[in-house]
């Protein structure tokens, strides 16, 4: 191990009663990838502007290369030699890529001599950027490259990356895993903000835990696994879903019959020749990599978008191919859309209203004017019934926490008593906690009889939850396979090359 | 023919005022202030020089305090939004509408009283060249002034690194905010170079272009700078292009009235807004509504602690 380049002692920061950090210690050396974990909202980004001189600690003491400094400023963190790639890209849009990097630079501009400069970093660390396309025309790997060469371009002695690699392909990933070990080895220290636990086992040679603000653990994540370093980062037990009793299947809920859907818009993917069944009491996961038609499909399935060229959707045995999605959720069915904001609520509507979004359809909420009194007896009950934690008693949806709000979403449509069950990315974005305890409500409705479809591109939560899983790929959808006997290695084929159309029946 | 050289000339004079406070209204945005008190800062700006010009008998005097009046409001305006972060389009409104009280008020004793025109400026050869010599080499300091802003206000942005960091920060104050730029002392520098080109181009309204003063006399003039900055949609060149228009309509709508062509002269009086009106319709229509436009404009910047 180097010097020490970072020493953080103490390091305590409240916003109003909520302590985000609580005396979090923390020390990094020169050559060193050392991973800081934690679930969303342990306090990791507040840590990490707290070393940037985007925000003040309320105390502790920030040691850089043994002096102890302050850090007022961004500016005064980067002239201490720490360097950041930020988790929202701090992109100026309109900008090109050369544009971008030399703003942070003292007294640059984007000219031919930063270009030259700019050019000899890039190949030096084997960043392909093309340097004169305005930012908003570049793919998400490519404006990551341009946040990492900007930061490059400063010399950093510590380069701070909050959670890097979750815009980014499995290739650009490794591409950046190089490009991090190659700058350790040349001396500098990395900070890897992450919570995919393989990824820091695979780069960071020692790990900070943080929960609920305090540092629970600092150990070396080679030597530990990945359930173990779960347990450190959510507490114990809570990530394990418990399994329900054995139940048998009943009738086809949703029916796919070699389903053709032409996209909306440029970018849509174009479904062909679908099948799918999905039958009472059975849970059936649809996982692939993002962008393969896996909106298109719920679109379609919901009956909120898309021109069904060809083929058959049936609900509880009835031809629902050109109903809208209210006389689908007639049916018995349920939708939740990936967008939990402006999608499945009103982002300024209280909880008590936004219940009347799906419920409309075959709630009765009052014949002329809206039955107030029942709207927000049924808000609360699923505030109860499903442990959504709310700042006051009908806040507005933009008010609750992502897992909160999606407990709540799930929620609705459970108090509704679906029959088939439609979910569309169920953990996107929520902690492990909200996650496990969705995936949980979701395996008991389908143990009381319902039929559930979810679409993840999380594998994990996939083989977790599912009875049988099929993926998506280019527009296709392979035949459903049981969990059992479906290994990891067959799904990540099919997710990469997909699957032969001619066989895919379920 | 011996009319044209008069005729480009007047052009000129109608459309400096315009091009001017459109300039720093351009600066402004592209730090992604919204200031709509434009209108306030230029009758400000009229009153305040007309009156400075007579009492020192000096109308470059004038000039400069009609500027530093401009500037004046608009760090009212500075201290509102930045310190305050109000809203920008509720406090741009109020002051304008300050603005035409406050002129009335500085230029209560001065209605009615002439000034003598400042001497013009010939450039030597150039000004002997037929036609142009006459309507572009021959003319008030301003309005060279006028051509040497434009300059300076599209290298400074395009060329400057201040001019860059300018742009960042109306472009997204975030994320110049996590880079560390001071997002609110260069939009302060925005703000103010745009009260003093606003407070500049009324001046030259009371002591060049009309040389008196009466009040209401920016006549809508400063939202037609507003206009002309939206027509550009972040491009100078559009802009005094835009502005070299407006000049042209509001000086063809005056000999149209003269030579009795038969339309009433109120309706020939509104081209020049019916023109802006048309203009915005257009951009609207044509689906480029917004663009250009900075990507944090109008919206208020507050950082966390």
């Amino acid at each position: 191990m180097g010097p020490e380049r970072i020493r953080l002692t103490g390091i305590t920061k409240a916003f109003g009663t909520l302590k985000a950090n609580d005396h979090v210690d923390l020390t990094l050396h020169a050559g060193e990838i050392h991973a800081l974990l934690g679930e969303n909202g342990a306090g990791k980004s507040t840590l990490m502007k707290m070393l940037y001189g985007l925000l003040r600690p309320d105390a502790g003491e920030i040691r850089i290369n043994g002096q102890p400094v302050t850090l007022p400023s961004p500016r005064a963190a980067r002239a201490q030699g720490i360097g950041m790639v930020f988790q929202h890209f701090s992109l100026f849009e309109d900008f090109t890529a050369l544009e971008n990097i030399a703003i942070p630079l003292d007294g640059r501009i984007a000219d031919a001599g930063l270009r030259a400069e700019v050019e000899a970093k890039a190949r030096h660390f084997g960043l392909a950027i093309a340097l004169d396309r305005p930012v908003h025309t570049l793919s998400a790997g490519e404006r990551q490259r341009i946040e990492i060469l900007r930061a490059l371009m400063q010399e950093p002695q510590v380069l701070i990356l909050d959670e890097p690699t979750s815009v980014l392909t499995p290739d650009e990933a490794e591409a950046l895993f190089a490009t991090l070990e190659s700058l350790a080895s040349a001396g500098a220290g990395i900070l890897f903000i992450s919570h995919k636990l393989e990824e820091v086992r695979r780069l960071c040679s020692r790990a900070t835990i943080l929960r609920g603000g305090k540092v629970v653990a600092e150990t070396d994540p080679r030597a530990v696994s990945a359930a173990e370093l779960a347990a450190l980062m959510v507490g114990e037990g809570v990530l394990d879903l418990r399994p329900v009793a054995d139940h048998a299947l009943g009738e086809p809920m949703l029916h796919l019959d070699g389903l053709s859907v032409a996209p909306e818009g440029v970018h849509g993917v174009t479904l062909r020749d679908i099948h799918l069944t999905v039958r009472a009491g059975e849970v059936v996961a649809i996982a692939g990599v993002a962008g393969n038609g896996q909106s298109e499909l719920y679109a379609a399935i919901s009956g909120e978008g898309g021109r069904i060229t060809a083929g058959q959707i049936r609900m509880a045995g009835q031809d629902v191919t050109r109903r809208d999605i209210n006389s689908r959720r007639r049916l018995g069915a349920a939708f939740v859309p990936e967008a939990r904001l402006g999608q499945a609520t009103l982002p300024q509507g209280p909880l008590s209203e936004n219940i009347i979004l799906s419920w409309h359809a075959t709630g009765s909420l009052g014949r002329w004017l809206l039955d107030t009194v029942r709207t927000g007896a049924v808000a609360r009950r699923v505030i109860e019934r499903f442990d959504v934690r709310t700042p006051s008693s009908d806040p507005q949806a933009v008010q609750l926490s992502g897992g909160n709000l999606q407990k709540y979403v799930v929620g609705r449509e459970i108090e509704r008593q679906p029959r088939l069950m439609v979910v569309d990315q169920p953990s996107w974005g929520v902690d492990a906690r909200a996650a496990t305890h969705i995936r949980q409500t979701l395996l008991d409705l389908a143990a009381a009889g319902a039929a559930v479809l979810v679409i993840s591109q999380d594998l994990d939560e996939a083989m977790a939850m599912a009875d049988r899983i099929a993926v998506m790929h280019g527009g296709y959808l392979s035949a459903a396979r049981p969990v059992p006997a479906l290994s990891r290695a067959e799904i990540g084929l099919l997710m990469t090359q997909g699957e032969s159309p001619a066989r895919g029946a379920a | 023919m011996e009319m044209l050289p008069f005729i480009l000339a007047t052009v000129f004079t109608a459309a400096t005022p315009l091009l001017i406070a459109a300039l720093g209204e351009h600066v402004t945005e592209r730090a992604g202030v919204l200031n709509l008190g434009v209108e306030g800062m230029m009758i400000v700006g009229a009153a305040t020089g007309f009156a400075a010009a007579v009492l020192t008998d000096s109308s470059v005097f004038g000039i400069i305090a009609g500027a530093l009046a401009g500037m004046a409001l608009s760090a009212v305006f500075a201290l509102m939004v930045l310190v305050f972060a109000t809203n920008q389009v509720a406090t741009g409104l109020a002051l304008t509408i300050m603005g035409l009280g406050l002129a009335g008020l500085i230029g209560q004793g001065f209605v009615g009283q002439p000034r003598a025109a400042i001497p013009p400026v010939q450039i030597p050869l150039l000004s002997e060249i037929p036609v142009l010599g006459k309507a572009i080499f021959t003319g008030d300091f301003v309005f060279f002034l006028s051509l040497g802003l434009i300059a300076f206000v599209a290298w400074g942005l395009n060329r400057t690194r201040f001019g860059l960091l300018l742009r960042a920060v109306g472009e997204s104050h975030g994320s110049a905010h996590a880079l560390g730029l001071p997002v609110k002392r260069i939009r302060l520098v925005a703000i103010l170079f745009g009260g003093l080109l606003a407070g500049l181009a009324g001046a030259y309204l009371s002591l060049i272009y009309t040389r008196f003063w009466s009040p209401g006399m920016s006549a809508g003039r400063g939202w037609i700078a507003l206009a002309l900055v939206v027509f550009a949609g972040g491009h100078v060149w559009r802009l005094v292009l835009g502005a070299y228009l407006f000049g042209g309509i509001t000086v063809a709508q005056l000999h149209a009235q003269a030579g009795a062509i038969g339309l009433p002269s109120q309706f020939l009086s509104a081209l020049p807004y019916l023109m802006t009106i048309a203009a915005l319709l257009f951009l609207s229509i044509s689906g480029r509504k917004g663009a250009g436009a900075a990507g944090s404009l109008g919206q208020p910047f507050v950082p966390e602690r």
